[in-house]
């Protein structure tokens, strides 16, 4: 059905299942057209697509109710552009972020964005953002983000945004797109901004038992780039700071005098940046949160944004937190709602409409069935 | 029944304007050569007085433009004859402030300075930094995304905004979040210009404020050497908080204007602040004045004192305002390019000025190679004005041509809609359309902004064949 495309098919197999569903064919396009020419191609014929990258958080959110064609981008793994003195890189959706890191390391730069997997892959990143600890001083995906080219459902290559920082022309299509989960249509090229690798890093790491103790940071001058917390079912806490630049290692030992202790380190702890276990979900909350028995939590305090396991009754904990907190169950399986209140959601289903109106771009991996 | 007898059974008489002479009052925003007299004026107090005007507009099919100050400078906030304008000046209340969450939630009408103002003496402060921010308020910069001297480290009003209540165009209140899992519908609404809705209510991120702030003043011989130290600073690897330039013409009229005490022989002026911890601070101010030494910098101040920096960016700040003072009229121009063909626009510029017979002074925001050129004119010579209007155009097809942007922080609003199609396809321009066909269906929210050829949405098309262009 998609052999006169010329892209490269293959049929799908369990290996290939997104949340469990799997795929008839999947199609390995090289180039922009050639995801335009699938996506055509599936527009004509009625096929549900569901676009991927290294797979690694293709499990969550919920499973697509169906999916003909996985679009798999990891042949497209190309930096297409990368202009140093203007600290800006435009990639291909399919590149690894660690090979990225590489990239841009030879010319003393980094895209200062932390990832769980670092096989994940720059769309996995936008379409699946997953939170980082230096997200405090950085910003999230969306935030580094400064152009796109996203094909939509019926083969559509539309660009927004540039290569320029600072540019406010036209709708931002590539925030629209962060947080999609592939269900607008097929993120293809991204540029980011870029920052100057810094001349160096300290943690600074002390274990505690609640959430406040990191607070004297918070409002110090110090700068961390981050304060993250690992939160275990059981025992004591550990908060570690980090503090990057040419004084790194004097403001780390500023922070330590703030907090009366704490261990200096040119290394992160091991569970820094990394999903606690699963089933997993995703809790924003700006407050000291409360855990309940047998859940791990780790994120940042700075942010309010961190990742749980451990708990599969949402609903319960959800109304031990504060209104304007959000839990959503990523992976795993969950008893009651896993999304919660989003308020947005029936803006969401409009947009969804006017961009997928055949909902054939994977369906119903998000609230409400979008 | 009209749209006026809703208007008036909804607000008390001294809230809806309809007397022509007040209604001039409202027929410009900062762009003061787009001028319209809207059809009637209300100024609303609260969200859901927003939302009976929206629906009111709804019913009767009338357009509708939100004002906040009205100092924005590409005429999104115009009015349109035939529709309201909703102006937001009543709703100036600061809601909440938690420091706790480093939060403030606020009305639209609030400025922007007020929010900074309203923490400073507690440490804290709202980072984007518009030269306007003493009188513009946060919902024109939620609608124009505005950035500022600062934006350059500390980003722009998208990056600070963390989550908006907004009257959708069918006049629902719907709050939208960066908290929401799924789009980034708040990514999406900042920066729309008044197409997609208005915010009624801000709630802003607050940055603790930087231990140390210090404001360099470096002096060139000539441009290129100033571009030059810009470029080396960025490769050392430095993200000064600002860099901002100045070229002689620009300089001459801050002179002239404020007194502002600039060296008199220099082709260009420099000013870098750098903010953070004490000791990053000074390392960085060290290697920065190195490099401009070695860059042909032939003077250096760095200011001692709050006084002395509020001094050197005094001649920055008004400089837009100060080439009144060597020229009757000027068009204030607001492009980007990439900082790496600075140089080669620079030289561009020059080479429009002499083609035209027509001077223009450069202000800009170096460090992310935002460019401010005012192009000067007498607007009582015959045939000046529209020269310069072409170079004013000519300088945006340079900085399309070295793959930047016709706004980076003006936005696009009436003044530059007929240039989008310069920088975007058609595609793109149809991809963003269904955006605006989501939000607002009807058309009614600021028509006429943005996009060059207003379209119709049509229904929410179901199964389909073809190009996007059928379905709108």
């Amino acid at each position: 059905m998609l052999g006169h495309t010329r892209v490269t098919i293959r049929d799908g197999g369990p290996a290939d299942a997104v949340g469990g569903v799997v795929p008839r064919w999947v199609a390995l396009p090289e180039s922009v057209e050639e995801i335009s020419v699938v996506l055509g191609a599936c527009a004509d014929a009625g096929l549900a697509v569901t676009p991927a990258g290294a797979r690694t958080k293709l499990g969550w959110a919920a499973p697509p109710e169906r999916v003909d064609v996985l679009l798999d981008l990891s042949a497209m793994h190309e930096v297409l552009e990368h202009v140093a003195g203007d600290l800006v890189v435009r990639v291909q959706a399919g590149i690894p972020l660690a090979r990225l890191a590489e990239v841009l390391a030879g010319a003393g730069q980094e895209l200062a964005l932390d990832v769980p997997f670092p096989e994940a892959t720059i769309g996995g990143t936008l379409a699946a953002p997953s939170p980082g600890p230096r997200a405090y001083r950085y910003g999230n995906a969306r935030d580094l983000l400064i152009g796109v080219t996203v094909v939509l459902a019926d083969g559509t290559i539309a660009r927004a945004g540039g290569k320029v920082v600072k540019n406010v022309a036209g709708y931002d299509l590539g925030k629209l797109f962060t947080g999609s989960y592939g269900t607008l249509g097929v993120i293809a090229e991204a540029t980011f901004r870029l920052h100057p690798l810094p001349a160096d890093r300290r943690w600074l790491t002390f274990e505690c038992e609640g959430w406040e103790d990191a607070g004297a940071l918070l409002r110090s001058q110090l700068e961390p780039s981050a304060v993250e917390i690992d939160h275990p079912a059981e025992g004591l806490s550990m908060v570690a700071a980090l503090f990057e630049g040419s004084a790194a290692r004097d403001r780390a030992e500023a922070a330590r005098e703030v907090l009366g202790g704490g261990e200096l380190r040119a290394d992160p702890p091991s569970w820094w940046g990394r999903p606690p276990g699963s089933p997993l979900a995703s809790l924003r909350c700006r407050v000291a949160p409360h855990v309940p028995e047998g859940v791990s939590v780790r994120g940042s305090l700075a942010t309010g944004v961190y990742l749980a396991s451990g708990a599969t009754d949402l609903d319960a904990w959800r109304s031990r937190l504060p209104g304007d907190a959000r839990l959503v169950g990523l992976a795993g399986e969950f008893t009651g709602d896993r999304w919660g209140p989003i308020p947005s959601l029936p803006l969401t289903r409009r947009v969804k409409e006017r961009f997928d109106p055949d909902r054939r771009m994977s369906p119903g991996r998000l609230a409400g069935g979008v | 029944m009209t749209v006026f007898d809703r208007l008036e059974a909804v607000f008390p008489p001294d809230r809806v304007i309809t007397d022509p002479v007040r209604l001039r009052t409202y027929e410009c925003d900062g762009l003061t050569y787009h001028r319209a007299t809207p059809m009637v004026v209300v100024l609303p107090e609260t969200a859901e007085e927003v939302a009976a005007v929206v629906r009111a507009c709804a019913e009767f099919g009338v357009p509708f433009v939100a004002r906040g100050s009205g100092t924005g400078l590409s005429g999104g906030a115009l009015p349109r004859s035939d529709g309201v304008l909703i102006v937001t000046s009543r709703m100036r209340r600061i809601l909440s402030v938690d420091l706790d969450r480093r939060q403030a939630v606020v009305e639209p009408g609030v400025t922007n300075l007020a929010i900074t103002e309203a923490v400073r003496d507690r440490g804290y402060y709202y980072a984007p930094d518009p030269s306007s921010q003493q009188i513009c308020s946060i919902g024109g910069n939620v609608a124009e995304n505005s950035g500022g001297a600062h934006c350059l480290k500390y980003g722009f009003t998208v990056n600070h905004v963390q989550a908006l209540e907004i009257v959708t165009p069918d006049g629902e209140i719907v709050e939208i979040s960066e908290d929401d899992f799924g789009y980034d519908l708040l990514g999406a609404f900042v920066g729309s210009e008044g197409t997609l809705g208005i915010a009624t209510k801000i709630t802003v991120r607050l940055m603790r404020a930087p231990e140390s702030v210090t404001t360099l003043l470096a002096a060139f011989e000539t441009i290129e050497a100033g571009g030059q130290a810009v470029s080396s600073i960025v490769g050392a690897g430095i993200l000064p908080a600002a860099i901002e330039m100045m070229d002689a013409l620009a300089i001459e009229a801050a002179e002239a204007a404020v007194a502002c005490g600039y060296p008199a022989d220099a082709g260009a002026v420099l000013i870098v602040e750098l903010d953070g911890p004490a000791p990053e601070v000074e390392s960085q101010l060290a290697e920065v004045i190195a490099i401009c030494v070695a860059t042909g910098s032939f003077e250096q101040r760095v200011a001692a004192s709050a006084d002395e920096r509020a001094k050197i960016w005094k001649g920055r700040k008004s400089a837009f305002a100060a080439v009144g003072r060597i020229s009757p009229a000027y068009i204030v121009q607001d492009g980007v390019v990439p900082r790496t063909c600075l140089g080669e626009v620079l030289a561009g510029i020059d080479a429009l000025q002499d083609e035209f017979g027509i001077r223009v002074a450069n202000v800009f925001h170096a460090g992310d190679g935002n460019l401010h050129p005012l192009v000067l004119f007498d607007d009582t010579a015959p045939g000046e004005g529209e020269r310069a209007e072409v170079v004013s155009g000519r300088i945006l097809d340079l900085c399309i041509l070295h793959g930047g942007s016709i706004t980076g922080e003006h936005g696009v609003g009436v003044d530059k809609a007929r240039y989008m199609p310069r920088m975007f396809t058609d595609a793109d321009l149809d991809t963003m359309q269904r955006v605006r066909c989501a939000f607002d269906p009807g058309g009614r929210s600021n028509p006429g902004k943005v996009f060059p050829t207003p379209r119709l949405c049509g229904e929410v098309p179901r199964v389909r064949k073809g190009s996007p262009g059928e379905i709108f």
